[in-house]
């Protein structure tokens, strides 16, 4: 767990004490919430300074996730990107390995940190959103772990495309509510959750699945998260002596990105870059809300989002479940305007292409999500030298993506 | 005297009533609100994300979206009605994103063109005040704040500080149209928030029939509809002037004969 850095001039002193990221974050929540919001952030400052709540984080992130996650070279990947490099071109690409914890992917690390906080609250009902499935399942082996009972929202669209999912969270004893209102992806699923916990704010805990939402949200799904970024500078130091030159990590929401790194934002000569999701392109259908978008307000934060001139939410594609939102998280927003992170996007289309290429070189078959991620690290390292660095995180596995590739790559499985 | 506190110094409760602008036949629906005798006019901002309301006025904020329905649709709605009923207080009720979009000038300079009397948001509490508040106090547009059954009295002044024109109780903690509050604990709520505040106090969510309306007018300074109202809208489509005219009148009746307490 991280304490915030206070110092002035650091990047990881923010949100400010109203929960803002420069202009970004907030609380803009029906009043029924205000005061629940408000004792989350008394709960969760009493949490950050109790030694025992941490104890407990990090013999669950240990022994029950799996934590640390390796650091891992890729040479195969590493060395297939400089075949297409310039001369003397072709940085070292590295892997923060978050999709072999419990459950495939980062989600599961602020899933404990949340349901120890709910527990702490004496709630005794779970709710959460999902997309692509993967903080849902987080969302209900916590609460299979603690014996609390678990509503799943998610939107009738991502369970027809998401199916594993839907029957792993059901084996988890989670209860799964359609969503079928709006188009029926991770937007109107995270509306259907505020409705429920503002109908049910006696007994119920959200545990919102990204760093967005009304403060303290983003500041302590960052904080849950971080831990990847800890262990990864800790472990860079003492393999290789020094810190990599440019971090990676692909964006929906934005909470694997900011666990990453955040740890480093203090290291002015680490390079960061975020990528979004492309979708069909910039041009036409995509998911890319820091590329396409402007401020504004929407699920309890204010950030950028894809809207029209009138400030009616875009629906977003993508071919990533995980990526398909029309928002970002407001550190994310902040960490843009301020110039301390750079942020792009991958199209589908190469998303797809860096999925199939990681399988091959590397004999790991990730998640669509960090496949753009991936995609931006081929197109990043040939513009470096060879004794540079590039460590990505790879948030995810792709188990629940295959037949998804399948169906795009025109197999019938 | 505002438009809004002539409404609440009348004899009897004010009946608040509402429809979502582009909905239907909104001008005609809006004469029909007036004509059963509504004492205030609430109009939804259309927002695709509305994630304080329940499925019918969700469905009607798609019906109206769907339909094209604008932002500046609805200040021309706002300036017509304005024209046709020059004592009638209007409010404007939505969301965050539509309203501040422009800036909360923008906004408020709108509402001010449009004859607009105040303005409710769902979703910027007092903690986010400065996004909306000051424009609308400086443009002297009433910025109508919410208590809900989870604000308590540590909090309602936090509430009250800004709020003007009146006070909306949201009677149950849950979304629009669904529950039902137990007319005691509106009671009480009622009699808590009078302790704090001198502001005419709206009671609202759920409210259905003229009983309820009435039970709720001995207590409360008005009486909110809406989602049964928008029920009819959307059975009625272009022809809900008249179903909604009798509907109105049969809750004002009721309002005026529980008299005030």
């Amino acid at each position: 767990m991280t304490i915030t850095d206070r110092t002035p001039n650091s990047f990881r002193n923010q949100p400010d004490e109203r929960g803002h990221f420069g202009q970004f974050g907030g609380r803009y929540v029906a009043e029924t919430l205000m005061p629940l919001v408000l004792d989350l952030e008394r709960e969760y400052r009493a949490a950050q300074q109790d030694p025992a709540f941490a104890a407990q984080f990090d013999d669950l992130l240990e022994h029950y996730v799996g934590r640390p996650s390796p650091l891992y070279y890729a040479e195969r990947l590493t060395e297939e990107v400089r075949k297409d490099a310039p001369a003397g071109k072709g940085a070292q690409i590295w892997f923060k390995r978050d999709e072999l914890n419990h459950t495939g992917a980062h989600k599961i690390n602020n899933c404990v940190g949340q349901i120890l906080l709910a527990i702490r609250m004496g709630k005794t009902r779970i709710i959460a959103e999902t997309g692509a499935g993967q903080h849902g399942v987080a969302t209900a082996t916590v609460c299979a772990r603690f014996g609390l009972p678990c509503f799943i929202y998610m939107g009738a669209k991502d369970i027809e495309r998401q199916q594993p999912n839907v029957f792993r969270m059901r084996l988890l004893g989670a209860e799964i509510v359609p969503v079928t209102s709006g188009a029926g992806t991770l937007k109107d699923a995270m509306n259907e959750g505020l409705r429920d916990w503002v109908a049910n704010v006696h007994d119920t805990f959200y545990i919102i699945g990204t760093a967005a939402g009304p403060h303290p949200y983003p500041e302590l799904v960052r904080d849950f998260q971080s831990v990847i970024g800890k262990e990864a500078r800790a472990q860079m130091l003492s393999r290789i002596n020094r810190l990599p030159d440019l971090l990676v990590a692909c964006i929906g929401g934005g909470s694997n990105a900011l666990g990453l790194f955040h740890p480093f934002l203090d290291d002015k000569d680490v390079a960061m870059l975020g990528v979004e999701a492309a979708g069909h392109g910039l041009d036409a259908e995509h998911a890319a809300s820091l590329a396409g978008g402007r401020p504004g307000i929407l699920h309890g934060n204010k950030t950028y989002l894809l809207q029209d001139a009138d400030g009616q939410i875009a629906e977003a594609h993508s071919i990533s479940a995980g990526l398909d939102y029309p928002g970002i998280g407001p550190e994310h927003s902040w960490l843009k305007e301020i110039g301390r992170v750079r942020y792009d996007s991958v199209t589908d289309t190469d998303a797809l292409a860096a999925f199939q290429l990681l399988c091959r070189t590397e004999g790991i078959i990730p998640a669509l999500e960090p496949a753009h991620a991936i995609a931006a690290v081929e197109r990043e390292a040939k513009k470096m030298d060879r004794d540079q660095i590039i460590l990505a995180n790879l948030c995810g596995r792709g188990d629940k993506d295959i037949f998804t590739v399948a169906e795009a790559l025109g197999t019938k499985i | 005297m505002t438009r809004l506190s002539a409404a609440f110094s009348k004899p009897h409760p004010a009946l608040v009533a509402f429809i979502t602008a582009g909905d239907g036949d909104t001008a005609a629906n809006l004469d029909a609100l007036v004509a059963g005798g509504a004492d205030v006019i609430e109009l939804g901002m259309p927002f695709t994300d509305p994630m304080a309301d329940g499925p019918v006025i969700q469905e009607a904020n798609i019906r109206s979206l769907n339909a094209g329905t604008t932002t500046a649709d609805i200040f021309a709605l706002a300036s017509a009605f304005r024209k046709r009923h020059p004592d009638m207080p209007l409010v404007l009720m939505g969301y965050a994103n539509p309203m501040t979009i422009r800036g909360g000038d923008w906004f408020a300079s709108e509402c001010n063109k449009a004859g607009v009397d105040g303005v409710i948001c769902v979703d910027i509490p007092p903690e986010e005040d400065p996004e909306l508040g000051p424009a609308l106090r400086n443009a002297g547009i009433d910025l109508i704040r919410l208590a809900t059954p989870t604000t308590d009295a540590a909090r309602l002044p936090t509430v009250l500080n800004g709020a003007s024109g009146f006070l909306y109780y949201v009677s149950v903690a849950g979304i629009t149209g669904l529950q039902v509050a137990a007319q005691t604990s509106i009671d009480e709520a009622v009699a808590r928030l009078k302790v704090h505040s001198d502001l005419p106090i709206a009671v609202g969510f759920g409210v259905r029939t003229p009983e309820q309306a009435a039970n709720i007018a001995r207590v409360a300074d008005g009486v909110v509809v809406g989602s049964a109202i928008v029920e009819l809208v959307a059975q009625h489509g272009a022809s809900a002037a008249g179903p909604v005219r009798d509907y109105v009148a049969s809750l004002k009746q009721a309002i005026v004969a529980a008299r005030k307490v």
